[in-house]
């Protein structure tokens, strides 16, 4: 059983890491995608028209897998998870089913008209069949943090029958107070996915003296919007999202920190190796009081380290969530830097030139993905040892009748398809940037 | 409440056939009737803005059955594990097959995916009508309403059965048969020439198939389970559904001899749909009968969610599929009439 269970964790969290990889470009590029063509519609400016069309292009590769990795997200709920959708499927079921029907028809159904609309339509109802997509793609994004948030903080729901729960309110439900400051720090995270992706391929152009027109326009927007999205997704809503970890998963805080002692006064560690069997960090880098002052606003405030909790509730593997945590934290701080450096450089009108800033910035586009996934690690990690917050335990959600040489299968056979799908993406991606913007965007308009 | 929840499954997973299955269909007959690469690229034009939102329709039941069901989400997806997942593996590489035959303009490119796409899609319409089977038929249900089904054992349907037996593959060629027709249909309908003639006989030759197979099924399922025409029995307006199936396939013969091939597709709609619903009205209460002892079977009673959850389900359920089906007219209409592909390109 206890190998069943690893193998039933470790399928859906490769699954979940892989899919949303692709969601957080979709996101990301959908709002960009709107911005860019909104001004062109706005001053009649066509570049940004075909630079909109070729981002259409690469968010195109990105949906078509993002949907084809989804689908199995869906269903492993029931597949590897029985016993959790027995138990909560009258609650989070809604929201599930929610998504379908309000933002899986919609984004569908208006990226056909996006992808093979554009000259049947006209400019104006071409936009308005991107903001449609974009809409989708939130909308989607908003029912699934509701239902990871009711996972971290269980709301709306009363006991049900044979020991399951039943939903109680749907407004508590949806208005999680959780779910608002985890979505908007999720959606600001794509952003910065979605600003970097763009600002890297403009460097790319620019750095290699081909379809220049175009790399400014990219480096212009990516490095503008990446400014305010990694801005915004440190404050308010990282800050916001840290204290509602502090004061409902106080655990789950000191084990992200690596706190093993209860102090006055905690420090902010910035570096540091926990280690388990002496319960201690190794080689701590910290600011002093730091930590305190965060989640309290108080220098002096007691922060409770992990002694001040028995070990059955502490998160089954607390040195991955430690470095999840700072690795998320860490490359936040630098996406804040490169996209403030950028953003002095235009000002200064030398960006375009730099070209030890536009290295940087080509080669900095997979970061936001790592600190994606690593910002996902550390909620779910988190979360552990419960499935459910405080009410359901992890071992106690699989799928009884499936044994783990059938789990073993399925999680070899998504890892080779997977595979596949990942060199297919990166080879087509690379195919539409060596093509360029000028001939993906007359080749797409036809 | 439970009954109304039931129609509504029932309603998204018959939509789900009815959209779907015409773009698995004309993937089934891809190879066959598209010979060129504008034909081919016609057949994928005429399902290209579609395919992705008709395959929403599965989630969103998939979603809605969670919610309203969860007892026989769980169990149904769990105790499936096998061949659900390999449908998943199916759906990807079929939906791949779509997306990324016009990425290159290479000819072994494009072959690899028109085999990928033709391919999933056969194998999908198997899989779905043997998923059908499998409900009919029923599960090794244990008392607390879970069970676990091997891919096959021996192929006889016994309580011990796998998911494949010659029941479960009998409707699996029904399900292939008719996505085909349907498919065939839908091509005739949406281009011309010769493509348009090859599709046209293509879905007379599947509809002989759809005769011999469902007559076999509708048999064989008396057999097996002989307590499905009990509802009919009791109430005989249910009649009008297999009424609707049978009027619907000799539909698809009469229109199809005359070239009327919109009215051809609807009448391989009304087949599905009569079909459909003829499964549901017969097996309702049930929504997965037990093999072992039949009291162990999942009903929509002993599955359903609590009331308050169903009862502001249906309203916002309503206000969402009423808004889902407005898009679709708006998209069907947008992209309505022949397909007709760009001579260059790929």
């Amino acid at each position: 059983m206890e190998d069943a269970l690893l193998l039933h964790r470790l399928q859906f969290a490769f699954t979940a890491s892989y899919h949303y990889l692709f969601p957080q470009i979709t996101m990301g590029l959908g709002l960009l995608i709107v911005i860019m063509k909104w001004i062109s519609l706005r001053t009649g400016n066509e570049l940004l028209n075909s630079s909109a069309r070729f981002w259409g292009k690469i968010f195109a590769i990105s949906f078509a897998v993002g949907v084809v990795t989804g689908i199995p997200m869906e269903f492993q709920f029931g597949t590897n998870w029985a016993r959790f959708s027995t138990y909560a499927g009258g609650v989070i079921g809604q929201t599930l089913a929610m998504e379908g029907v309000f933002a899986f028809f919609l984004e569908s159904s208006f990226l056909g008209l996006f992808l093979f609309g554009e000259k049947k339509l006209g400019p104006k109802l071409h936009f308005l069949s991107a903001v449609m997509v974009f809409l989708g793609s939130w909308i989607s994004g908003y029912f699934i943090i509701v239902t990871n948030a009711w996972m971290q903080h269980p709301a709306g729901y009363a006991p049900g029958p044979n020991g399951t729960v039943t939903l109680s309110s749907l407004g508590d439900l949806l208005l999680n107070p959780w779910a608002l400051w985890q979505y908007l720090h999720n959606m600001t995270g794509a952003v910065v996915t979605g600003s970097f992706c763009v600002a890297s391929a403009g460097a790319y152009y620019l750095l290699a003296r081909r379809d220049e027109e175009y790399g400014k326009i990219f480096v212009r927007t990516g490095v503008i919007a990446g400014l305010v999205s990694s801005f915004l997704m440190a404050f308010p809503t990282g800050d916001a999202q840290g204290k509602n970890i502090a004061f409902n998963q106080p655990v789950t805080l000191a084990a992200m920190e690596g706190l093993f002692q209860t102090v006055d006064g905690a420090p902010l560690v910035l570096i540091g190796q926990p280690d388990m069997e002496k319960k201690k960090l190794d080689n701590p880098l910290h600011v002093p009081r730091m930590l305190s002052f965060l989640t309290y606003n108080r220098w002096g405030a007691e922060v409770k380290g992990l002694d001040a909790f028995p070990s059955s509730v502490w998160p089954t593997n607390i040195p991955l969530l430690y470095y999840s945590y700072h690795i998320m934290v860490g490359l936040g701080t630098l996406f804040i830097a490169i996209t403030a450096a950028g953003t002095w450089l235009l000002w200064r009108r030398r960006a375009y030139g730099a070209r030890p800033f536009l290295w940087v910035l080509m080669l900095s586009f997979p970061f936001p993905f790592i600190a994606n996934t690593a910002g996902w690690t550390t909620a779910e990690l988190g979360r552990q040892p419960w499935l459910v917050y405080g009410l359901l335990r992890t071992p106690a959600g699989t799928s009884a009748t499936v044994s783990a040489g059938n789990a073993l299968f399925t999680l070899l056979g998504f890892l080779g398809l997977y595979f596949v799908i990942g060199v297919l993406f990166l080879f087509l991606v690379m195919k539409a940037l060596g093509a360029g913007p000028a001939h993906v965007s007359h080749h797409e308009r036809e | 409440m439970e009954i109304l929840w039931f129609c509504a499954v029932a309603f998204m997973l018959c939509m789900y056939v009815l959209l779907d299955g015409f773009d698995l269909g004309a993937g089934i007959l891809h190879l066959s009737i598209a010979r060129t690469n504008d034909e081919r690229r016609t057949v994928l034009g005429a399902i290209g803005p579609f395919w992705d939102g008709n395959e929403v329709w599965l989630i969103a039941a998939g979603g809605t059955l969670y919610f309203a069901f969860p007892l026989l989400y769980a169990s149904s997806f769990s105790g499936f594990y096998l061949p659900l997942t390999i449908v998943l593996w199916l759906l990807i590489l079929r939906g791949l097959g779509i997306e990324m035959r016009h990425q290159v303009d290479h000819p072994m490119w494009r072959s690899f995916w028109d085999g990928t796409f033709s391919a999933g899609s056969s194998l999908l319409a198997i899989f779905l009508g043997a998923a059908l089977g499998n409900v009919v038929r029923g599960v090794p249900l244990g008392p607390d309403g879970y069970f676990f089904e091997p891919l096959w054992t021996s192929f006889t349907v016994q309580p011990a059965a796998g998911i494949l037996d010659w029941f479960t593959v009998l409707l699996g060629l029904v399900g292939l048969t008719t996505l085909a027709a349907h498919g065939g249909n839908y091509v005739a309908m949406k281009t011309t020439g010769e493509l348009q003639a090859r599709a046209r006989a293509r879905a007379r030759f599947w509809s002989w198939g759809v005769l011999f197979t469902s007559c076999a099924a509708a048999f064989s399922t008396s057999e097996i389970r002989p307590d499905i025409w009990r509802n009919f029995a009791e109430h005989e307006w249910g009649f009008i559904f297999p009424i609707l199936g049978a009027a619907g396939l000799c539909g698809m013969f009469y229109f199809n001899r005359r070239s009327a091939d919109v009215k051809a597709f609807l009448s391989s709609c009304a087949f599905i749909v009569g079909m459909l619903s003829s499964t549901a009205f017969g097996l309702f209460p049930s929504v997965l009968p037990s093999s072992t002892i039949p009291a162990y079977g999942l009903t929509v009673y002993n599955t359903a969610a609590r009331s308050y959850g169903l009862g502001i389900g249906i309203a916002w359920w309503t206000v969402g599929i009423v808004v889902a089906l407005g898009y679709f007219i708006y998209l069907f209409r947008s992209f309505r009439g022949k397909v007709h592909v760009t001579p260059e390109g790929y």
